[in-house]
Formats: structure tokens, C-alpha cells, sequence
């Protein structure tokens, strides 16, 4: 496997998308797509905690945030493509769905799953970024001077 | 990449590696005594007792050095998606891996400070035989002598004698795994 900067930035954006997926949004989604195919564990789905590091205003040097629970998993296909997840929560289904989808998404089925999971995920987000601007956007205080007195 | 190499951790990592710790320390705590490991199939040349401890062992604070045959792309591979240890040289690592002759000189090796003296390196060492035969073995968990089979005696007593710095051992042949902590005297 030789992968190009694009190929990994594409497949950043697919395992951000599962990462921070509803629960059992990513399972539902790959059960309608397509019939889960058989795979053998690299590594069993287990639950720990990451630190979280970020400029809280958004400038300044990073510093540690806080944890957050994270699940992790790999697994190899049949076929012999690896698939890896790492998501929020603790949800072991969930990270073995998001370990399938990655690994799909090498192969052949990848145009299936963009349209059908991804696709549909990055709707969900978006919809939910929206709402929440709208609902932030709408207490959203104007100031302005009628008068400045300088007269 | 060669995505089989990836084959062969722990199936149930927190039962298994506790086991395997449990080996590890008896083996470090009574010097002479051969412990068995399991749980791991490994990349050649790396044997079950090597990849175990390592597993058990190894996280991302631990520099590990591969000596030798043992640095091999399946195994430097096989380290880092299981333990996500990094890789380093002889002076800044904490396990080194490899056969005897390959880890020499063992003055290359970090041994601690005398404030310090846990700051320093784990060697690993594949040999072809291991068995309670050969030199003597005295110290704190040996009742009275005990006996093992190693490679030679003066870098042993050399190592010892910079107690409470130093550098401790694990041997390793298939999946048995015998300890040498640098408080043993080899005679």
C-alpha cells in the first residue's frame, strides 16, 4: 500500500466522519449499503482515553483540554485490506462498523459506501452545524449609538 | 505494506498481558528460574517469549533497538501497530532486541545514574539454549545458588559490579524466558 497525500487526506476525512458519528448511525448506514463481509481482528475493539490538545481561543499555544473516552479497533478483510477506527464513546459495534467501512472503502465498494454512508453522514453533520449556527445566530445582540454626545 | 505481518497480538490483551507480566517478574525476581509465555505469534525472527515480553513491556515512553537480524521491516512493523513503541539506537533505548553477539559491546547501552538508576536499558537476548545448567547463580532470590545457562561470564560480572546501576536481562529461546537482573552475582 502506497499512498499518495491525497489518498491520506481522503481517508482522514471518511475516519473524521465515523470518529464523530452519531452511536449506531455508522452500523444502521453500512447495514443498508451492503452484507457486512467476513474479517479477522488485528486488533480487538478496547475503550481508553485520549488527551485532547487545542487553542481554546482559537490562538496562543495548544494546551491540554482534557480526556476523552476514544474506542479503537483494526481489522483485515478477507481480501486482504486493513481497516482501522478510532471513534468517540465507548461503543464496540460502532468502531467494528467504522474498521469495516474504512477497509471498504479500499476497495471495490468504495463508490457504493461514499454515496451511501459517507455522503449521508456529512449531510447529518452539516445539518446539525447549521441548526446550531441558526439557533446561536438568532440570540445574536446588535450594538449601535444612537447619540455619542460629543457635541 | 505486507498487511499479514500484522497478525498475532494478544487476542484478550488484559488477562493475556497480565499473565505474561506475572511471568516476567517471577523470572526477573528469581533469578535461574525458566517461565513460559504465551499469546503471541510473531514475525519471524522474533520468538513467542521475545514478542510477549515486548508486548507486555513496551509502550510509546520505550525506545526499543533491534540488533542485528532482528531489524526487520515485519518486525519493526509488527512493534509499532501492537505497542506503538518508537525505534532508537543503543544509547537511548530502553529494551534492546536481539541475539548475543549482536547486542554487544554492553558498554553502548544506557545503565542509569546513581540518582537514577531505573533509567536504564532491559536487553532482550534470543539464544539458541536455555536451560538450569552452567554458571552459578547467587543474590536477592536465590536461596542458595541457582543455575543457568548463559552466553559468557566476565560481561555479567562486569554488569554487576555497577550496582546499583547496571543493566538487567531477559533470555529468551521459543516461548521460555529466563531472568538476569544486574543485582546477581555470575560465578
Amino acid at each position: 500500500m502506497n499512498e499518495t497525500t491525497a489518498d491520506i487526506s481522503a481517508r482522514k476525512a471518511w475516519m473524521g466522519l465515523m470518529a464523530k458519528a452519531p452511536a449506531a448511525r455508522v452500523g444502521a448506514l453500512l447495514d443498508g449499503a451492503c452484507a457486512r463481509p467476513d474479517f479477522k481482528w488485528l486488533r480487538p475493539p478496547e475503550v481508553g482515553s485520549v488527551m485532547v490538545r487545542g487553542r481554546a481561543g482559537g490562538t496562543g499555544a495548544p494546551f491540554n483540554l482534557g480526556e476523552m473516552t476514544v474506542t479503537r479497533c483494526a481489522l483485515r478483510l478477507a481480501s486482504g485490506e486493513v481497516g482501522h477506527a478510532y471513534i468517540q464513546g465507548r461503543s464496540k459495534a460502532d468502531a467494528e462498523a467504522a474498521a469495516l467501512i474504512d477497509a471498504l472503502m479500499q476497495t471495490g465498494q468504495a463508490a457504493t459506501l461514499q454515496t451511501a454512508v459517507l455522503d449521508v453522514l456529512a449531510a447529518d453533520r452539516a445539518a446539525l452545524t447549521k441548526v446550531r449556527a441558526e439557533k446561536a445566530a438568532a440570540t445574536k445582540v446588535d450594538f449601535f449609538t444612537m447619540v455619542r454626545g460629543e457635541d | 505494506m505486507n498487511t499479514q505481518v500484522l497478525d498475532g497480538g494478544f487476542a484478550d490483551p488484559a488477562p493475556q498481558a497480565a499473565r505474561a507480566f506475572r511471568a516476567v517478574m517471577e523470572a526477573m525476581a528469581r533469578p535461574g528460574t525458566i517461565h513460559c509465555l504465551s499469546g503471541a505469534t510473531p514475525p519471524a525472527p522474533l520468538s513467542v517469549a521475545a514478542a510477549v515480553a515486548i508486548l507486555t513491556l513496551c509502550d510509546t515512553d520505550t525506545p526499543v533497538y533491534l540488533a542485528g537480524d532482528m531489524d526487520t521491516p515485519d518486525v519493526r512493523a509488527w512493534i509499532a501497530f501492537h505497542t506503538g513503541a518508537p525505534f532508537s539506537g543503543p544509547a537511548t533505548c530502553a529494551f534492546a532486541l536481539g541475539r548475543w553477539d549482536d547486542l554487544a559491546p554492553l558498554s553502548a547501552y544506557p545503565i542509569g545514574s546513581a540518582d537514577y538508576p531505573d533509567r536504564s536499558a532491559t536487553l532482550i537476548v534470543a539464544v539458541d539454549a536455555l536451560e538450569n545448567s552452567s554458571q552459578n547463580l547467587q543474590g536477592p532470590g536465590i536461596q542458595n545458588t541457582a543455575r543457568l545457562s548463559l552466553p559468557e561470564i566476565p560481561a555479567f560480572q562486569a554488569n554487576h559490579a555497577h550496582f546499583p546501576c547496571g543493566l538487567d536481562f531477559l533470555f529468551t529461546c521459543d516461548d521460555r524466558i529466563a531472568g538476569l537482573p544486574r543485582s546477581t552475582e555470575v560465578s
